[in-house]
C-alpha cells in the first residue's frame, strides 16, 4: 500500500453498556476512495467522528495525515473536508456567504476564499444560485453546497457520511460524477453508505461493520469473489415456496427473504433448465453484486 | 476526565464565529433592536409615568429616574439571555451550525466562547439602546453615565454564562420556559429593579446580595443618578464570579453533552 493518510488501529467506543465500536481497524491510501459500509446502528458515524478527533476513543490509535488524533486533531482536521449528514448549512446566509464564512473558520483569507468561490460553484453545479438563499435550493443542490463548503480549504481529504442519503436518482448520479472527478484529481475520500450500488461505484477499497465490529475489509471486486458465487438467480411468484424447496438440489445454497428466493451458484444451467417451463414463476438471473456480500456478512434482519 | 474539565482556551479563532453571528444579526438587525428596545421602553415608559404619578419619590429622586438603571441592567440581562438560550440551542441543535464549525479546524472551546461573547456584546446593545431612551426623554444626563457601560458588559457576560449552562441541558426549546419563569422574573422582583431592596424582608435582602442582577442594579443605579457607587468591590467581585462562574459550568457542561 502506498503512503497511508488515514490509520485506525483498535478502535473502541462504548455508550454506557452499549458498544458502539468495538475494535475497528482499516487504512486509506492516499487518492483512493474507501468506503464505510454498515447497516443502520453498526458503528459507521461513530468511527467517523472518532476519526475526526470530536470524540475521544476508550481505546485505540488513529493517525490522520500523519498526525496522532484526538491529540492534534486541529491540525488534522485543517488539511480534510467533512460533509455531513442533513446539509446543516447557515440558513441567513446566501449560497456564497456560506462559502465565504466557512473559509474563515479555516483562518483562510478572504481574499483566497474569494478566489475559490465560483470555481466552488461551478463544480457544484450551482453557478446560477450564487446568491440564492439555501431554503430556495433543492435537495440534491444542498448536498452539493455542502461539498463545495467541505472543499473551502482545498482539502487533502474528504469525508462524506451518506453522501447521497434522501437523493433521487438523477441528483445521487450527478454526485457520483463529481466525487470521481475529485478522485482523479487527487483527493483521498472516506465515505460512509449503506448504498452497495454506490460502495460497487466509487469505492475502490471498502470495510464491513455490523455491531461496531469489522467483518471485512477488501475491494468490492474481491469481496464478491471471495464471499458470493458467481451467479445469483432470482425467483418470486405464486409457485416459489414449492419450487424452493427442491431448488436447493441445483445450486450451492438458497436464501429466502419475504417474497423472493434466492438462488447462489457457480454453474446455473441446470437450475435456469428447471425454471423454463415454470409460468407461475418470474426469474432474475444476474452476477453476485456486493449486496449478495453485505446481506451474507451482516445477516438479513431489519435493523432499526 | 481532565478534559471535561479543563480551563475554557479562550483565543483569537473565537473571532470567525463571533464575525458569523455579527454578520447574520447585520441582516435581521432592524426588527432585532426593536425587540430590544421596544419591550423594555415600554415598561420604562408605562411604569415610570404611569406609576410614578402615583407615587411619592423613590430613594429621593422621581420614579422614572429610579426606574432606569432598573431597565437598562433587566434588558441587558433578557437580551443575554435570550441569545445564550433560544439562538444559541437553535445554532447548536436545530441549524446544527456548530457540528459545522467543529468539522472546520475549530474547537467547542471557540464556539462556545464566541457563543458567549455574542451573547454579552448583543445584550450591551441592549443596555445602551435604554441608555439612549432615557437620555432622549431627559431622566437622566448625568456625567457619571459612562460608568453604567463595564456594568452592562459585565451583566451580559454573567447571563450568557448562566444562558449557556441551561443551553447545555436542554433537550428542547419548552425547557427555558421554566429558567424563565422560576429564575429571571423572580429575580427581577428581589434585584431592585422596581422598588429598593430595602423594601424586601431581611432574608430576601440577603439573597439579593448574591444575585448578579441587584449586583448589577446596586453598581449601576447611583451612577444613573449622578453619583459613584457607595460599594463597587463586593457587587463587582459578584458580578465577576457569575460571569467567569457561569461560563466554565456551561463549559463542563457542554463537553460532556457533546461527548454522549
Amino acid at each position: 500500500m502506498s503512503e497511508p493518510v488515514l490509520q485506525v488501529e483498535g478502535l473502541r467506543k462504548s455508550f454506557g453498556a452499549h458498544r458502539a465500536v468495538d475494535g475497528v481497524h482499516f487504512r486509506v491510501a492516499r487518492g483512493e476512495c474507501f468506503g464505510l459500509l454498515g447497516p443502520n446502528g453498526a458503528g459507521k458515524s461513530t468511527t467517523l467522528k472518532l476519526v475526526l478527533g470530536l470524540m475521544v476513543p476508550d481505546a485505540g490509535e488513529i493517525e490522520l495525515l500523519g498526525l496522532p488524533v484526538p491529540a492534534r486533531a486541529r491540525e488534522a482536521r485543517a488539511r480534510v473536508g467533512v460533509v455531513p449528514q442533513n446539509d446543516p448549512l447557515d440558513p441567513d446566509f446566501t449560497v456564497a456567504e456560506n462559502l465565504q464564512v466557512f473559509g474563515r473558520y479555516f483562518g483562510q483569507k478572504d481574499a483566497v476564499t474569494r478566489a475559490r468561490i465560483d470555481p466552488l460553484l461551478e463544480f457544484a453545479q450551482l453557478g446560477a444560485k450564487r446568491d440564492a438563499r439555501i431554503q430556495e435550493l433543492s435537495g440534491g443542490m444542498k448536498r452539493r453546497l455542502t461539498i463545495a463548503r467541505a472543499l473551502v480549504n482545498s482539502p487533502e481529504v474528504l469525508f462524506l457520511d451518506e453522501p447521497t442519503t434522501g437523493l433521487d436518482p438523477q441528483a445521487r448520479h450527478l454526485i457520483w460524477e463529481r466525487l470521481k472527478r475529485l478522485l482523479a484529481q487527487g483527493t483521498t475520500i472516506v465515505l460512509t453508505t449503506h448504498f452497495m450500488d454506490e460502495a460497487e461505484r466509487l469505492c475502490d477499497r471498502l470495510a464491513i461493520i455490523d455491531h461496531g465490529r469489522p467483518i471485512a475489509e477488501a475491494s468490492p471486486l474481491a469481496l464478491i469473489r471471495r464471499e458470493i458465487e458467481p451467479h445469483v438467480v432470482e425467483v418470486f411468484g405464486p409457485g416459489r415456496a414449492g419450487w424452493a424447496s427442491q431448488a436447493s438440489a441445483l445450486a450451492d445454497r438458497v436464501e429466502t427473504v419475504g417474497e423472493t428466493s434466492f438462488a447462489y451458484c457457480t454453474d446455473p444451467g441446470p437450475l435456469l433448465a428447471s425454471l423454463q417451463a415454470r409460468t407461475d414463476l418470474r426469474t432474475l438471473h444476474r452476477p453476485g453484486n456486493l449486496e449478495d456480500v453485505f446481506l451474507k456478512l451482516t445477516g438479513r434482519d431489519l435493523r432499526d | 476526565m481532565s478534559a471535561l474539565l479543563a480551563i475554557p482556551s479562550i483565543t483569537p479563532r473565537l473571532l470567525p464565529v463571533l464575525r458569523r453571528h455579527f454578520l447574520v444579526w447585520r441582516k435581521l438587525a432592524a426588527p432585532s433592536l426593536l425587540a430590544n428596545v421596544a419591550d423594555p421602553l415600554i415598561t420604562l415608559v408605562a411604569f415610570g409615568y404611569g406609576l410614578g404619578r402615583l407615587l411619592p419619590e423613590v430613594d429621593g429622586v422621581p420614579y422614572i429616574t429610579f426606574l432606569a438603571a432598573g431597565s437598562i441592567c433587566m434588558s441587558t440581562m433578557m437580551a443575554a439571555s435570550f441569545e445564550s438560550l433560544y439562538s444559541a440551542f437553535s445554532r447548536m441543535h436545530v441549524q446544527r451550525t456548530w457540528e459545522s464549525q467543529m468539522h472546520a479546524p475549530l474547537l467547542l472551546d471557540d464556539v462556545m466562547a464566541g457563543e458567549w461573547l455574542w451573547a454579552a456584546l448583543k445584550a450591551c446593545l441592549s443596555g445602551l439602546a435604554i441608555i439612549g431612551v432615557a437620555l432622549a426623554l431627559g431622566v437622566t444626563h448625568a456625567p457619571t453615565l459612562p460608568g453604567v457601560l463595564p456594568v452592562v458588559l459585565l451583566t451580559g457576560l454573567a447571563f450568557a454564562g448562566l444562558g449557556l449552562c441551561f443551553n447545555a441541558l436542554a433537550r428542547s426549546y419548552d425547557f427555558f420556559s421554566y429558567y424563565f419563569t422560576l429564575v429571571l422574573t423572580p429575580m427581577t422582583f428581589v434585584s431592585g429593579v422596581f422598588f429598593p431592596v430595602s423594601q424586601l424582608p431581611e432574608a430576601l435582602q440577603w439573597l439579593a446580595m448574591a444575585l448578579p442582577l441587584a449586583a448589577a442594579v446596586e453598581l449601576a443605579r447611583p451612577m444613573v443618578l449622578g453619583e459613584w457607587p457607595p460599594t463597587i468591590l463586593r457587587p463587582t467581585l459578584v458580578l465577576l464570579a457569575y460571569a467567569l462562574g457561569s461560563f466554565y459550568l456551561a463549559m463542563v457542561l457542554t463537553r460532556r453533552r457533546f461527548a454522549a
